[in-house]
């Protein structure tokens, strides 16, 4: 079978991909970057349900139009399907997922376990965060676990990976290999300090990181800038959050209600100006796409379009910044061939076989 | 990463339903309650450059006490130390008695007064005013850290990434674990010295 995609196993669809010199995972988001192309990823919104219709169903609108999905680990401190739930779903329809992993709710003896579970799965891109805390969201009572922090979460994933030992040293027989990642926010104080922190999570593993929401360029061009002169983007491909505001409303609610989100008020009165607001956000994020992918050491975009996923092909495509390169996309796997064409009987045949009956076919 | 809600939080109808009731603590977390005030710790903060070289003296008075503290006993010792470790420390830093101290390398800002008890760094939910996303009123301790640590001769130890917190050594005291490690490594560094 000859390869149609570029990050394919040449051998057949459904095999992982060979490991390359220099990388550290199988994943496609890695290689996508290493070769110096400029990568979009975007989140998935998880579902309220045990369907995995849903979460196919969110994911295949992203199809062919990005290079990974995030699965967010209960964002805002909001109960919903676990990201280890939705990665071994994606996984298993041959997405790849980013699986973030929040010190909120779990110690280190779970998360130590679930990055196994995970790179087990074939996950092959793991965020490390903070996570927000439990006073932001749907369950304000329950326990703060933060047993490690964002920065320790990076370094044990990292030991894991390259000395092949858990935290405790007890020795693994195959190691994860993960693509690892971190967040930052460039738009929260201490402002001078958070590039210096960037570089020490880059000690810590980090090799990619995703921003929070940028709506205030000039203010992520002058972290660039600081972040090149310590010498931070060329040990970190930087992937800046963006994402479309469905109207001057939300705009001002989010900025007064979701910590961390920096909204200038020229944004806001943008869109109050604007006939068709729901437009103008989306407008207003392509421009600010169409700003930070010329900033150097900017290696591609996460778009976040919370439950307005289906703007995300349209924003990703307007602003060109794939360049007419085709993300990954799912395609019939040999191996899905072979299950349909033995199995599909069982499909349509109505045969209940007792064990009785087959002991009696046997003789 | 945060997201965005609807204009009526599921957190916001959780609290209302709650049932009505006289007794309405203030709506903190339990960790704040203990402290109710900063003054003390911002003034450790401000003088941190002070601290520090009191504490370097004060380092090595208990490593020249070493012989007296092996003499006693660490066992034995422990109580009286913790006793006082524990009053002084908690008066000037709110101490939360982790047992493994990185005051000299967080600008002598407790990181254990951070409600997600951070040890490398704040947050992305800082607020623009330089407050806590959990405590609206109380100031970010790692935004104070990297205050802190721009006054002190030895503040770029900030920059060191710290192991996570060890929860089995919590309620010990730091200075004799500190005292009793620094003496093992003058030790080996005399043997090394002297097999060389």
């Amino acid at each position: 079978m000859n390869a149609r995609q570029r990050d394919e196993n040449p051998a057949g669809i459904h095999l992982p991909l060979e490991p390359l010199p220099g990388h550290t995972s199988r994943g496609r988001l890695e290689r996508v970057l290493r070769r110096g192309e400029f990568a979009v990823t975007t989140e998935l919104n998880p579902p309220d349900s045990a369907d995995p219709e849903d979460v196919y169903n969110r994911a295949k609108i992203f199809d062919g139009w990005v290079d990974a999905i995030n699965a967010v680990d209960a964002s805002g401190a909001n109960c919903h399907m676990s990201s280890v739930g939705i990665c071994a779903l994606l996984t298993r329809m041959g997405y790849a997922p980013i699986m973030q992993i929040a010190c909120r709710d779990k110690n280190r003896i779970a998360i130590q376990g679930d990055v196994l579970g995970g790179a087990a799965m074939g996950v092959a891109n793991m965020l490390c965060l903070t996570g927000d805390g439990v006073q932001a969201g749907d369950q304000p009572g329950a326990k703060p676990v933060f047993d490690l922090d964002s920065m320790s979460l990076l370094e044990t994933i990292r030991i894991m990976r390259d000395n092949g030992k858990f935290l405790s040293g007890r020795k693994l027989t195959t190691p994860p290999q993960v693509f690892l990642g971190c967040a930052v926010n460039p738009f929260a104080p201490p402002y001078d300090f958070r590039p210096i922190h960037l570089g020490k999570k880059i000690a810590a593993g980090a090799q990619f990181a995703q921003t929070q929401y940028c709506f205030d360029v000039p203010m992520f061009k002058t972290f660039m800038q600081k972040a090149r002169d310590l010498g931070h983007t060329e040990k970190l491909f930087l992937l800046c959050g963006v994402g479309p505001l469905a109207s001057a409303k939300t705009a001002k609610w989010i900025r007064s209600n979701v910590p961390g989100i920096h909204i200038p008020d020229a944004v806001i009165k943008r869109l109050e100006g604007a006939q068709d607001q729901k437009k103008e956000g989306k407008q207003l994020c392509i421009d600010i796409i169409n700003e930070v992918k010329e900033i150097p050491g900017v290696a591609g975009v996460h778009v976040m379009a919370y439950r307005q996923e289906e703007y995300v092909a349209e924003i990703v495509d307007e602003s060109g910044v794939l360049k007419g390169r085709q993300p990954w996309q799912r395609e019939i796997r040999r191996d899905d061939q072979i299950v349909a064409e033995r199995l599909d009987h069982i499909l349509h045949d109505e045969i209940t076989e007792t064990q009785v009956d087959m002991v009696k076919t046997a003789h | 990463m945060s997201d965005k809600q609807p204009a009526v939080t599921q957190a916001t109808l959780v609290k209302k339903a709650a049932p009505r009731s006289d007794y309405k603590p203030a709506d903190v977390s339990p960790q704040r309650r203990v402290q109710r005030t900063f003054a003390v710790r911002l003034w450790s903060i401000r003088h941190s450059r002070l601290l520090e070289w009191f504490y370097s003296r004060f380092a090595d008075v208990f490593l020249l006490l070493h012989p007296l503290w092996k003499g006693i006993g660490y066992g034995r010792v422990e109580a009286p130390v913790k006793f006082v470790e524990k009053r002084v420390k908690g008066f000037m830093f709110d101490c939360r008695m982790c047992g493994q101290c990185v005051l000299s390398s967080t600008g002598m800002s407790c990181p254990m007064n951070c409600p997600k008890q951070l040890r490398n760094g704040p947050c992305g939910g800082v607020r623009a005013n330089g407050n806590c996303e959990v405590e609206p009123d109380m100031p970010c301790v790692w935004v104070k850290a990297w205050e802190g640590s721009r006054n002190m001769v030895h503040g770029d130890k900030i920059l060191t990434v710290q192991k996570p917190v060890d929860q089995s050594l919590r309620e010990t005291s730091a200075w004799l674990r500190v005292t009793a490690q620094a003496a093992a490594a003058r030790e080996t560094d005399q043997n090394t010295g002297a097999s060389a």
